[in-house]
């Protein structure tokens, strides 16, 4: 048997490290917004430099004055990438609700992600009234992925409720401050039996590796590479920044030391 | 007949129909949703469904969002 022949028997196909929501499998832990790029274009370009499968999007009115505008699903392909619509802009459950019955109308399909917001100032999800959206959506069988604060109370209620995923914000959103609150997260990671995705606050690569390494099954942004100087090589960062997180949580770190300890053996020193 | 569409007022005079109104705007309707009066309207029932005088209508599709 010749060495190629060899090789390639022998091979051992890299093991499937997949996540599913609401019995939708999927291989990329990077979810990416579809908001503040230079044109669609570019962000489609930076939503496969990414290797996103997943993309949100917004719901607004058509612009009637210019329907010849471009679209986004002309760039950022519903073939290509799962479109999750958001309620973006939404201050109360029935604003949400609406917002996503129309989004199903317009997509096809039942999986969202909800959020609905309370001061314009922080972006802070109102977990009241999050929660109680949730509910109608669930009763009207949505498949829900939740914004919600770091607060592991809240985020069980939400699991209770029926959510398809929790997302806890990792620091207000579009503010690129980076992971916050690591305890609250880890806490809820653990806790959880359904997805959980580190939504908001990432701002450089670093931020999204200290998400995956918590444990997360994957991390959602729009601002960290839609406003880098180079949309499309952060995104290119962003995926490997998600994959060196997920494989060094996997590979299981090393224990912390007080003291230094010689990576070279003492023995046999001349 | 005087419609708010998407909130503006605006005046329609072709088959008063939901079909009539998205073909007229341009609009592919495979791309867009439509509430009349604060009820979806599914993309199927267009052309059966009446537009009256006064009616409410939002028009909506997907935009780039985070």
């Amino acid at each position: 048997m010749d060495s190629a022949t060899d090789i390639t028997t022998k091979a051992v196909p890299a093991a499937e490290d997949t996540w599913t929501v609401a019995g939708r499998t999927f291989t990329s832990r990077l979810i990416v917004g579809t908001g503040k790029y230079k044109d669609y274009a570019q962000n489609a370009a930076a939503a496969e430099a990414a290797g996103a499968e997943i993309v949100t999007v917004a719901l607004r009115r058509v612009n009637l004055s210019d329907p010849s505008l471009p679209m986004l699903a002309d760039y950022v392909k519903p073939d290509r990438f799962t479109y999750l619509p958001n309620t973006a802009g939404c201050f109360t459950g029935e604003d949400a609700v609406r917002t996503l019955r129309l989004a199903r109308e317009a997509g096809g399909w039942s999986l969202v992600k909800l959020e609905v917001l309370s001061d314009p100032k922080h972006l802070y999800p109102d977990m009241e009234e999050t929660l109680r959206a949730l509910k109608m959506l669930v009763a009207e069988g949505f498949d829900v992925m939740v914004y919600c604060s770091d607060d592991p109370v809240y985020a069980r209620k939400l699991e209770d409720a029926g959510a398809a995923a929790i997302m806890p914000l990792g620091a207000p959103i579009g503010s690129g401050l980076g992971i916050q609150n690591r305890v609250g997260i880890r806490l809820i990671i653990e806790a959880a039996k359904v997805p959980v995705i580190v939504d908001a606050g990432v701002g450089t690569a670093s931020d999204a590796t200290i998400a995956m390494e918590l444990g997360c099954d994957g991390v959602l942004m729009n601002t960290a590479i839609a406003e880098a100087r180079d949309p499309v090589r952060m995104g290119r960062a962003m995926k490997h920044a998600v994959i060196a997180g997920r494989e060094a949580y996997l590979a299981g770190r090393m224990p912390k030391k007080l003291y230094a300890d010689p990576s070279s053996p003492l023995a046999g020193l001349i | 007949m005087t419609l708010t569409l998407n909130g503006e007022p605006r005046s329609f005079d072709g088959p008063a129909h939901l079909q009539a109104l998205v073909s007229s705007l341009g609009l592919d309707p495979r791309k867009v949703a439509v509430e009349r009066n604060l009820e979806i309207v599914p993309r199927s029932l267009y052309a059966a469904t009446p537009i009256a005088e006064g009616d409410r209508i939002e028009i909506v599709h997907f935009i780039g969002g985070g």
